[in-house]
């Protein structure tokens, strides 16, 4: 398993093969489809795709950090981070694919 | 944003194509995700994040409720890693 890796390339094939458009254009509306994903959690809102999965953003207050090579104390600013989690039938699905 | 209003946002987008071809679009995006981590591959989407699959070695797990030991399987769950651009778009830079 994890033998290969997907990227834009693949996805855009597949909508090449499923709907009758350009590569061009499929790519296209791959890239389309990740941006308004992308614009949406940038403003703050969850993004939430039934049966695959939801998006959401968490504020993380600020901490003290340490650089585990040197001991040296740093601050960590708060942030904003990016959380997924699966919906259960990728869950299923996954760890059906994956068995044995 | 749920699944539909992604859907109308790209339709909006390309009056040319049939509703119905842009949910097809959409769909696909998603399941050819599911379908590659249910192979065990990985998806990479640059700027984005990756979509990847990690194993969970069985172990003994407890039913909260009632402090009974359970043996919990080994599995692999889908896990997603945020992308650097995205992460840097998140905190403003």
């Amino acid at each position: 398993m994890g033998e290969k890796t997907l990227t834009r390339m693949d996805l855009s094939e597949a909508v090449f093969r499923e709907v009758g458009l350009s590569r061009n254009e499929s790519a296209e509306l791959v890239e389309s489809v990740l941006a308004h994903m992308s614009d949406a959690l940038v403003e703050g809102e969850q993004v939430k795709i039934s049966s695959f999965g939801t998006f959401s953003v968490r504020e993380k207050a600020a901490r003290v950090g340490r650089n585990p090579k040197t001991g040296e104390e740093v601050p960590i600013q708060p942030r904003r981070v990016l959380t997924f989690r699966p919906s259960h039938l990728m869950k299923d699905r996954v760890a059906a694919g994956n068995k044995g | 944003m749920i699944r539909s209003e992604l859907i109308q946002k790209i339709a909006d987008e390309n009056p040319h194509l049939y509703q119905r071809d842009v949910e097809r679009i959409v769909n696909t995006i998603f399941d050819e995700i599911t379908d590659a981590m249910s192979r065990g591959d990985r998806v990479e989407l640059r700027g984005f994040g990756a979509f990847s699959v990690k194993h969970r070695d069985a172990r003994v797990g407890r039913n909260p409720r009632t402090g009974e030991s359970v043996q919990v399987e080994e599995k692999h769950v889908p896990f997603f890693k945020t992308g650097k651009l995205l992460r840097d778009r998140l905190n403003g830079k």
